[in-house]
């Protein structure tokens, strides 16, 4: 009975909305899929979205690691505040952190000031839509990472030591093969989440078309003219490919588990 | 007879370190940089949020909270919350009970498919409701007719939601309930308890704190949820504008200060969500499964 209750919920809610873009979208045709997909503008919009995420992810992965790394294993004071702290992404909503990122941003915020005289531009530029996906993907690198980190044993790296390593050495060659995993899962995470992301990057994007229109924002657009066919077919584009990256995480943690013996 | 115990090398004093750690200076660049670049991209936007909100004073600050649309939007995102959060926790507490406590083919999947949502843009979520219910669709004619309003009015925010914070609960209580296994349930059945009574007397009081997480996670997002909103909204002042959508119209009429001060609400509610997260984490961490965030 639980399962019946469990499977209709899930039906009406999630399954079958879903299931009618995807019908919508497969009436649409190869033909018509394609003809939306290879428009200038939904490419370039396409484009932008995944370069500035891909370039944000990675941005992440360095940072995320880092402070994962300082949290796990030193202790200083405001440690625990800290460690609360990289959860806001997930807490604050998505367009009070997009307004508060292009007020720090423009010509006369807080860090815009200072990087305006140097000729940077960052709002309404592709280094601000870099800069909303840093700041809501980093949470899913550093919150994937850590529990991995806590785990590592530290025979491991006394082992290493003894044979003569140095602490370079022991990082590069002996623990960070071990947490491969769990930083290529909290990239793709990253990754997948900085793609949707709509709130906190339309503030800062200025949304010009062909230079900082985000994918997202362009099914907005559509829906708005009432080109539902449009926004359809950006939207059975983007699924299709997050529905890979979700495959592609299940496949690093099959990987991770018959290598390494745990799952992120 | 006294042993010499082996002193590390003092070569260089002061500058030892165990062969497990970094050096002092290694640990101080690191530490350094996790701090800058935390509060660089964390703290500072969080702190521009109260500081472009008063910017005007206290004044203005208020001033923003007697305007009619924004108690409005108030009050819609309380209502949405109110129905969307409670909808998802019987949900999560139902399915986690499924899929922890019996055994049936397809588990897996079923519990990957509880996931899908968080891998949808959030204006996809939107989307899949608009075609669902819009004037072109199957449905939208006959729901025309029958009088029912269902995008851009009330009931169409709620369903976007749901479907946006649909996992919450369930991820956080599918591996707990696991871990817990099935022999407090199969104690008290035995005992004479009916179902019932093993879930209320049994089951919740050891699922309590992990099923408090869930919910204060999936509010803080029923609460702030932008984008799915924003598309099945319509944007009708004092009518169908939440919190999120208020301070955008606020933001895009240059009306700076009354959007930070809306926004300064919805950024206390993460602050207070942050607080009461850590907390449960300190204290129940062991009941909540080392699941490790989300």
């Amino acid at each position: 009975m639980t399962l019946g209750f469990t499977l209709a919920y899930l039906t009406l809610i999630v399954l079958i909305p879903l299931a009618g873009l995807v019908w919508r979208s497969a009436s649409l045709g190869w033909g018509g899929m394609w003809h939306v997909a290879t428009d200038a503008r939904t490419l370039n919009a396409l484009k932008i979205s995944f370069g500035t995420s891909l370039v944000a992810a990675l941005i992440n992965v360095v940072f995320g690691v880092i402070v994962a790394w300082v949290l796990v294993r030193y202790r200083f004071p405001g440690r625990r505040i800290i460690d609360a702290i990289v959860d806001l992404p997930f807490a604050l909503p998505t367009a009070v952190a997009g307004i508060a990122l292009t007020a720090l941003y423009s010509k006369n915020g807080w860090i815009g000031r200072w990087l305006d005289p140097l000729g940077i531009k960052v709002a309404f530029t592709p280094i601000g839509i870099t800069i909303a996906l840093i700041f809501i993907g980093l949470p899913f690198v550093v919150r994937t990472v850590q529990p991995v980190m806590e785990e590592i044993r530290k025979e491991v790296e006394e082992a290493a030591a003894t044979l003569g390593a140095t602490r370079f050495q022991t990082i590069s060659r002996v623990l960070l093969p071990g947490l491969t995993p769990a930083i290529l899962t909290g990239f793709a995470l990253a990754f997948a989440r900085a793609v949707g992301e709509y709130g906190s990057v339309i503030f800062i994007a200025g949304n010009l078309p062909y230079i900082s229109e985000i994918a997202p924002l362009l099914i907005v657009i559509r829906l708005e003219e009432f080109d539902y066919t449009g926004a359809t077919a950006i939207a059975a584009i983007m699924l299709l490919i997050s529905f890979t990256m979700l495959f592609v995480i299940n496949l690093i943690q099959a990987w991770s588990r018959r290598r390494y013996g745990y799952a992120t | 007879m006294r042993h010499e115990l082996p002193q590390p090398p003092q070569a260089a004093a002061g500058s030892w370190h165990p062969a497990t750690t970094e050096s002092r200076t290694a640990r101080f660049i690191l530490v350094s940089v996790a701090l800058v670049f935390l509060g660089l991209f964390l703290l500072l936007p969080l702190i521009s949020v109260f500081f472009e909100a008063f910017r005007k004073g206290p004044a203005a600050y208020f001033a923003a909270f007697a305007d009619h649309d924004a108690l409005a939007a108030i009050r819609l995102t309380l209502l949405v919350a109110a129905i969307a959060v409670p909808l998802n926790l019987v949900f999560g507490v139902v399915a986690a009970w499924t899929i922890a406590k019996f055994e049936f083919k397809g588990k897996a999947f079923l519990t990957t498919l509880i996931d899908l949502p968080f891998s949808v843009s959030p204006v996809i979520s939107g989307l899949v409701y608009v075609l669902l219910f819009s004037t072109h669709s199957a449905l939208g004619p006959w729901l025309k007719s029958q009088g029912i309003e269902i995008l851009f009015a009330v009931p169409g925010i709620v369903l976007a939601t749901v479907f946006v914070t649909f996992p919450f609960v369930a991820r956080e209580l599918i591996p707990l309930m696991q871990e817990q296994g099935t022999t407090d349930e199969e104690a008290a059945l035995s005992l004479g308890a009916n179902g019932w009574q093993t879930f209320w007397h049994v089951t919740l009081p050891n699922i309590k704190w992990g099923l408090l997480y869930g919910v204060l996670l999936c509010n803080a997002r029923a609460m702030g949820e932008f984008g799915a909103v924003s598309v099945v909204s319509g944007h009708i002042r004092g009518l169908t504008n939440t919190m999120p959508l208020q301070v955008e119209i606020l933001y895009n009429e240059f009306n700076t200060v009354a959007a930070f001060a809306v926004a300064s609400l919805l950024a206390l509610l993460a602050l207070v969500t942050l607080v009461l997260k850590t907390l449960l984490e300190l204290k129940y961490g062991a009941e909540l499964a080392a699941n490790g965030g989300h």
